[in-house]
């Protein structure tokens, strides 16, 4: 197992657990952000398949980071972009892999930044064993078992590919 | 280039922020991409990001400012870091000991960053070269010498109004060269970016000796100089380091180099307005122009919290050896 090549496929489960998941919980006109920058091109798939009329959000978590003492700035910050109010809405938060938790809890709070959302659910195109804090998905393409030593890394945005790299 | 080596650490990462001159035309560029994100965060609900949480700020004023000390505390501010505003009137040179003996009072109350404005060129230098390792100086503005937030909110201004080619652009900055530290960093700047044309206008008594070494053409006549130019950036009138006759009266310099909206009809159709304030009404510029649809002015001072926000994190960092 060393490559995925079969997201298109993923894609399509995890967006029909999304609409699944938003039917039995009475959730109607969601809004969706992907992370940068793997979250942002699964964000626009699931989007697409999910025909949701707000135009996507993307969410650069780097002014949030918990570690930022200690590696400092990211040379290359993307703005956010939230076109949409998030107010008593319904967010869905998407990553492409989802490993300690950190992330997410970064994207957390800087969507509450913005404002007061009636809920947020996760969905990660793959989720792998590590966590730091206790945050899990909603909806998960894909679980992946790996060493400590070993990295998935989504590649795209044309082609999208995930590849395993051994970081030792 | 002491300033080079001292500003920026051996990864070429931003260490202090002391004048343009130090920096290379990427990390200038990341500075204002940087400054870009940053500018999104006056959209949040909550106007601050945690980047600085639990850092302290000083702002360390030895000269009278009120727009650039608000900006670089909101700035700070609106990074989470806890700021203090300490005023220090002193308009001697540097007094090696007694400054010294003022830093050394504010380190070991555990700051992490001075914003240091001095009347004396070089005091900002100076106190980079004298601190502890784990603190940061950024300059904002030291005598004759240097102004380099004012700098680079004014490119990030023009950045954002005319696009990223600098080389297309011909820029004429008209007024004080000779007492503007602002227009020194400016010109550093503009050159950096790789500007097609940069012009000074001013009148002879008020241009340096040497003002061509500094890549620039010079202009006496102030519709020659801003002849078809995309940006004029405006400089004030520094009445208050004027001693003696530099210019005849007021009222005959804004006849010869007061910008209308007449003499304006010479530039470029699409010229854009700059001046770093406070204005002097009247004596470099027209109301008319100032409060005019081609004048950036308010916007400049947006920009330059959001660029202090960016100098202030990029330099901020765990420092080797510091500790954590």
């Amino acid at each position: 197992m060393n490559t995925i090549n079969d997201i298109a496929t993923i894609i399509d489960a995890m967006a029909g657990q999304l609409a699944t998941l938003l039917e039995g919980t009475g959730r109607k006109d969601p809004a969706m952000v992907g992370i940068h920058t793997g979250g942002v091109w699964i964000a626009g798939l699931l989007h697409a398949r999910l025909g949701i009329s707000e135009p996507l959000g993307s969410l650069d978590i780097s002014f949030y980071r918990d570690d930022f003492t200690r590696i400092g700035m990211n040379p290359v910050v993307k703005p956010s972009q939230l076109p949409f109010g998030i107010d008593d809405r319904h967010i869905i938060l998407v990553d492409d892999v989802l490993h300690t938790g950190r992330t997410i809890r970064a994207a957390l709070n800087e969507l509450f930044d913005y404002g007061r959302p009636a809920s947020i659910m996760l969905a990660a195109l793959i989720e792998r064993d590590g966590r730091e804090l206790p945050i899990e998905a909603n909806v998960v393409g894909r679980h992946i078992e790996l060493r400590d030593d070993e990295h998935i890394k989504l590649t795209g945005p044309e082609p999208l590919a995930l590849k395993i790299l051994n970081t030792a | 280039m002491s300033a080079g080596n001292l500003q920026v650490d051996e990864s070429g990462r931003l260490r202090h922020f002391l004048s343009i001159s130090g920096l290379n035309r990427q990390l200038l560029t990341d500075i204002l991409d940087t400054a870009e994100s940053f500018s999104g965060v006056t959209d949040q609900t909550v106007k601050k990001v945690p980047l600085l949480r639990g850092k302290t700020i000083v702002n360390l004023f030895f000269e009278a400012s009120t727009r650039t000390r608000t900006t670089f505390e909101l700035a700070a501010k609106r990074l989470s870091a806890d700021v203090l505003n300490i005023n220090i009137t002193q308009s001697s040179a540097i007094k090696g000991e007694t400054l010294l003996d003022t830093l050394r009072n504010l380190e070991a109350m555990h700051v992490d960053m001075f914003v240091v404005r001095h009347a004396d060129s070089g005091a900002a230098h100076f106190i980079a070269s004298k601190v502890s390792p784990h603190i940061s100086i950024i300059n904002a503005g030291d005598g004759w010498h240097s102004h380099p937030t004012q700098a680079l909110l004014d490119v990030f201004t023009i950045r954002r109004v005319k696009g990223p080619d600098f080389g297309r652009l011909r820029v004429a900055i008209v007024g004080d060269i000779l007492h503007s530290r602002v227009a020194r960093s400016q010109i550093h700047a503009l050159n950096l970016l790789n500007t097609g044309e940069v012009r000074i206008v001013a009148p002879k008594t008020l241009i340096p000796t040497h003002a061509e070494t500094l890549g620039v053409h010079v202009y006496h006549d102030l519709r020659a100089g801003i002849r078809d130019v995309d940006v004029i950036m405006m400089l004030r009138l520094q009445r208050e380091r004027m001693q003696g006759a530099f210019i005849p009266s007021e009222h005959e310099y804004f006849e010869l180099f007061g910008l209308t909206e007449k003499k304006l009809a010479g530039a470029r159709p699409d010229v854009t307005v700059m001046h770093p304030g406070p204005i002097n009404r009247g004596v470099e510029m027209d109301s008319e122009v100032a409060d005019g649809a081609r004048s950036v002015i308010l916007e400049q001072v947006t920009h330059g919290i959001a660029v202090r926000m960016a100098v202030m994190s990029m330099a901020m960092r765990r420092k080797q050896g510091a500790p954590e």
